[in-house]
């Protein structure tokens, strides 16, 4: 015995005291299938395509998202609609090589591709997990409502000339300026 | 003895050898959920209602994994090893009486029996460890042995205590003396044996030679599936050896008012394995150096000044 040994039964009893004492507080496990925790609103989840509002498909197939995707795990192949609108033929996603870190949604230009709050996506196999076109297009607009790329680019389409997008003004004829 | 009493020995032991095997398995279930009230989780919930077939699910999972032996062990003492462990505890058990009317066997040396084996399942780990033949395994071996001889002597010595008091060295006949608790007698007793008794089992906080922090599993390391169960199955096996010790030569046996003996033996060795599952979540491991300098320099003098004051107070009251 040393001048030690009362404080280290102190010692000894709160720390087995304490540990008493948690078993009456509350919970920190959640019960996960059950209960649900709240997402984050900016979770990068699910990557999803986006169409605009008239229903067409926003992607136009620059391949931004393929070449900034550091596993490389995005995959297309681009393609022309009679009126001269590009869009993807093929669009894949190996999701069991993506690494959800949010780099596509940011290179899109067309903001098509987008990441959604949910990561309940097991599967028994790899190749389950290669997603195709129709796995990944959904019907809605996903988080930016009302956004049509054609209706903001400067660019002619069918159906709308230079200078009628949204924000845009008529092109001036600079001639008109000349004294 | 005739053939039908043969078998009907042979069908208590096979009995009393599976009740053990479940309640080690049920044992570990309820370490967990423990740990996990006093942790502030749930512990294992899923498998049957609360969790209660999770021992089973470990099992037939131990059980279908390949028994792996690395190439560079020793294979025979490798393979030996953790049946050692279980095996010792188990023929323990055959002294152990439950109550007034069931035991197995009463040898009139029953106490030295149960030393004997205890020291005895030592080899399990330090022969576990050194024929790994790799690093943490060698170094958790090398602490159990130090540990041993650093814990026997004083268990030993707590128990030649009760066995004055008593003069006798079957369990039955210790509990038949005990119209007074020894833990009243012997508090020092008490405390001695059970500090050493966890130390026999390699609990927390005297958990040196598996020290999972440090040398991943200890002499366990390279173990798995079947062989490494044996190993969980001794420890577990120990706990409640040591706990039902410390009940019959301590706290009464199956002494106590109203209820049937066989219920009290039962809770009072429950509480104390509620009592080693709690020192687990709570207390911090002791280092090598510590553990040794307590054993040699805190729990042998005490034990000897237990014995030594035990015999002096015995032999005055004879006196007079």
């Amino acid at each position: 015995m040393n001048k030690q040994t009362p404080t280290l039964l102190i010692r000894l009893w709160r720390s087995l005291w304490t540990t008493l004492r948690h078993a009456w507080a509350k919970r920190e496990t959640v019960s996960y299938p059950e209960v649900k925790r709240p997402l984050p609103g900016r979770w990068r989840g699910r990557i999803v395509l986006t169409r605009d509002p008239d229903g067409e498909e926003r992607c136009v197939a620059c391949y931004l998202c393929s070449a900034v995707c550091p596993v490389d795990c995005i995959h297309l192949q681009a393609t022309q609609r009679a009126d001269g609108r590009r869009y993807p033929e093929t669009f894949r996603i190996d999701f069991s090589r993506c690494i959800f870190c949010g780099f596509c949604e940011e290179a899109c230009p067309t903001l098509a591709i987008q990441l959604t709050p949910d990561f309940e996506m097991c599967e028994r196999s790899h190749n389950e997990l290669v997603y195709e076109k129709e796995q990944l297009l959904i019907d809605g607009q996903g988080k930016h409502v009302g956004y049509n790329f054609y209706r903001h680019a400067g660019i002619a389409i069918f159906g709308k000339a230079i200078g009628e997008g949204v924000c845009d003004t008529p092109p001036v004829d600079h001639d008109t300026n000349l004294p | 003895m005739n053939v039908a009493q043969w078998l009907l020995t042979l069908a208590s032991l096979g009995l009393v050898l599976l009740g053990l095997v479940l309640v080690a398995a049920f044992m570990i279930y309820g370490e967990r959920r423990i740990l996990a009230l006093l942790q502030d989780r749930l512990g294992p919930n899923r498998a049957g209602p609360f969790g209660l077939l999770q021992p089973v699910a470990d099992i037939l999972k131990l059980i279908s994994k390949e028994n792996f032996v690395p190439p560079f062990a020793d294979r025979m003492v490798y393979t030996i090893a953790p049946v050692i462990v279980p095996l010792t505890v188990l023929l323990s058990f055959a002294v152990v009486p439950v109550s007034e009317d069931w035991w197995l066997a009463d040898l009139n040396i029953a106490l030295l029996y149960v030393l004997a084996l205890s020291s005895l399942r030592v080899y399990g780990l330090i022969l576990g460890g050194w024929s790994s033949n790799s690093k943490y395994p060698l170094l958790g071996g090398l602490r159990s042995a130090a540990q041993m001889i650093s814990y026997e002597l004083p268990m030993g010595l707590a128990l030649v205590g009760v066995v004055m008091l008593s003069g006798s060295f079957s369990l039955k006949e210790i509990v038949a003396a005990q119209t007074l608790p020894f833990i009243v007698l012997q508090p020092l007793g008490f405390i001695i044996f059970l500090v050493c008794g966890i130390a026999e089992t390699n609990r927390l906080p005297f958990d040196l030679p598996e020290a999972e922090n440090e040398l991943a599993a200890g002499y366990n390391t390279e173990y798995g599936g079947i062989q490494f169960a044996f190993f969980y199955l001794g420890e577990y096996l120990g706990i409640l050896l040591i706990a039902a010790l410390v009940t019959l030569l301590f706290l009464g046996g199956w002494h106590g008012p109203w209820l049937p003996g066989v219920v009290w033996f039962a809770l009072k060795t429950l509480a104390l394995i509620f009592l080693f599952f709690w020192l687990r979540t709570s207390l911090p491991r002791l280092r090598y150096d510590q553990l040794m300098d307590f054993g040699w320099k805190v729990m042998l003098p005490a034990a000897l000044l237990n014995l030594l004051m035990t015999a002096g107070l015995g032999l005055f009251w004879m006196e007079n």
